[in-house]
């Protein structure tokens, strides 16, 4: 049989593997050719792995000897700052560009076990510092609905493969939208879980006080199942979470009230055709028979600062690890003190390092209680804030960014201008709420529009089923 | 003026081990000003609460395990050592550091 790529979900991929529709060598082969046509245009795929049909071959074992997991076969694109045994893990910086990852990630570990297929490592921009691929060392990735603007990111390689159909599903991962916006701006799902769901073992660090991986999808089913399959409490991270972590409450019968922050969505911040857009799904909320209500969130204007703040101060720690001595890069100078110098000069890039200086001003003796201290006492208030209002919502509403997907070149002069494309997907980091971005419509000029779904913690259930909702009354 | 100068940049890139070039050092005092300036605002928030701790921010408490159980001795060497830029045998190459 043809297999129709673009319609196809993971249950449905499962049930034709079931059935013996096509094998999983089959839809390997068929993404594979899609990617050797697309990929060179795109740049999506920094990688592409050659061992893909003897993965397929395996996972069509499985599936003959009646063993299939709901993920046996599934072809996923992985992001290039998880770790494969073996393979290289760049996080697409020069830095990184040789490093061979030296054991499995525990979401890899996860899939592997599951029978999943991995088709190769998806573009970023380097170490995840970005919000449009841009800042990768490998060139740009670029938008499927139009070449000139960008596919967002820093998961932008992710979100294209599952949008241009070179894979089915893809992981990335969000420290302050990045799993979110590039969904958004290629018309997918995009989830961030809640804070320590999601086991970071094997991801490379940022913020480390705001990291989670998360699964970039066509629809809400699908990162439904990857996030059951890869979530849980880990021995290798400290920072996850027991299902009982976060208190649940009977949704059952129950009527979902859908919180809108009115003053924190004007129209001065945001594109003309997002803001429509957005009214126009409230109004579609309210006619599938929820209750909309407005609520106001104090002291968050301030949560991009903080945002900024926290996740230089923690990236610039983090990435103190990257000396030349260990692995990656080396460039010889003429002692130790040169040798990290030049290293850590030529190896990262100019985002990189321009966030690594941040972060050491913030942290630097003298500013430490005005920037560092001061933003992590805003941060609880801002956490406590949500928390009231969850009390009386189940789920906040918000544009997922400001614009559609912005051209190519349009805002890396400036990084301030870039930075405010998170103003939306950050309180999720800072708070540790889970948050989805689902498709919401489209511009004038055919460019996706996503919205975005935050719940409290460990309430993901609750933005399954109402993405759900969304997608089968066709606000798309 | 902008709320750093290229000094500034100077000491920061010294802390952080970065070498960086003198026409970047303009670049970063202009646009480093500029996210300096966005990010001061802060220091208008008034109501934040004093004295936040890691448990009330993050909601999980550290977690320490016993230093017991260690894996077979020399099980993963030969894989990170192929990794590290510099070896000699089964040690890590490194300049002198005095």
């Amino acid at each position: 049989m043809i297999i129709d790529l673009k319609n196809l979900t993971i249950k449905k991929v499962h049930e034709h593997f079931i059935k013996g529709d096509f094998t999983a060598l089959d839809l390997a082969r068929a993404y594979l050719k899609n990617i050797e046509s697309k990929n060179k245009d795109l740049n999506a795929y920094l990688e592409v792995f050659d061992d893909v049909e003897e993965q397929a071959k395996i996972a069509d074992d499985k599936i003959k000897a009646g063993k299939a997991d709901i993920l046996t076969g599934i072809p996923f694109a992985i992001k290039d700052n998880i770790l494969i045994e073996g393979r290289i893990a760049s996080s697409a910086s020069k830095i990184l560009e040789n490093y061979h990852a030296t054991y499995d990630a525990t979401v890899i570990k996860k899939l592997k076990e599951a029978g999943a297929i991995f088709l190769g490592r998806t573009n970023m921009d380097e170490f995840a510092m970005g919000g449009s691929t841009e800042n990768s060392a490998f060139g740009v990735t670029k938008n499927p609905y139009d070449h000139t603007r960008v596919a967002g990111g820093s998961s932008g390689g992710s979100a294209v493969v599952v949008a241009g159909d070179m894979a089915l599903v893809a992981l990335g991962s969000d420290t302050g939208g990045s799993v979110r916006q590039p969904a958004s701006f290629c018309g997918l799902v995009g989830l961030k879980p809640t804070y320590g769901s999601v086991s970071r073992y094997g991801l490379m660090a940022m913020g480390s006080s705001l990291d989670q991986i998360g699964p970039i999808t066509k629809t809400a089913e699908d990162a439904e199942i990857i996030f059951n399959e890869v979530h849980g409490k880990d021995i290798n991270d400290s920072t996850t979470i027991f299902e009982n972590t976060h208190p649940k409450k009977d949704l059952k019968n129950k009527k979902l009230i859908i919180g809108i922050p009115k003053n924190f969505i004007n129209k001065d911040g945001v594109d003309k055709e997002v803001f429509t857009n957005f009214e126009a799904s409230i109004a579609k909320i309210k006619l599938l028979g929820y209750e909309v209500k407005e609520i106001s969130l104090s002291d968050i204007d301030y949560s991009l600062a903080v945002y900024y703040i926290i996740m230089s101060a923690e990236a610039s720690t983090n990435l103190s690890r990257f000396d030349g001595v260990k692995y990656g890069l080396h460039k010889d100078g003429k002692n130790l003190l040169e040798d990290y110098l030049m290293t850590r000069g030529e190896g990262l890039g100019k985002e990189v390092r321009r966030r690594i200086l941040l972060g050491t001003y913030v942290l630097s003796s003298g500013y430490y209680d005005a920037y560092y201290n001061k933003a992590n006492d805003i941060r609880k208030t801002i956490k406590k804030t949500f928390d009231n209002v969850f009390r009386e919502v189940d789920v906040i509403l918000t544009p997922t960014t400001p614009t559609p997907a912005f051209k190519i070149g349009e805002k890396s002069k400036d990084p301030l201008q870039m930075y405010l494309e998170d103003v939306f997907t950050v309180t999720a980091n800072l708070t540790g709420m889970p948050a989805i971005s689902v498709p919401s419509g489209f511009t004038n000029d055919k460019l996706p529009i996503g919205m975005q779904f935050i719940a409290s913690h460990g309430r993901e259930n609750i933005l399954f089923e109402i993405s759900k909702v969304f997608e089968k009354n066709g606000v798309k | 003026m902008y709320m750093i100068n290229a000094q500034d940049i100077e000491k920061l890139a010294g802390l952080a081990r970065l070498s960086i070039s003198e026409e970047e050092k303009e670049e970063l005092t202009k646009n480093m000003g500029s996210i300096l300036a966005y990010i001061d605002a802060i220091k208008k928030a008034t109501e934040a609460n004093k004295k936040a701790n890691t448990e009330e921010i993050y909601g999980v408490r550290n977690v320490m395990r016993e230093d017991s159980e260690p894996h077979q001795s020399g099980m993963y060497s030969e894989k990170i050592l192929n990794e590290a830029p510099r070896r000699e045998g089964d040690y890590v190459k490194v300049k002198k550091i005095l």
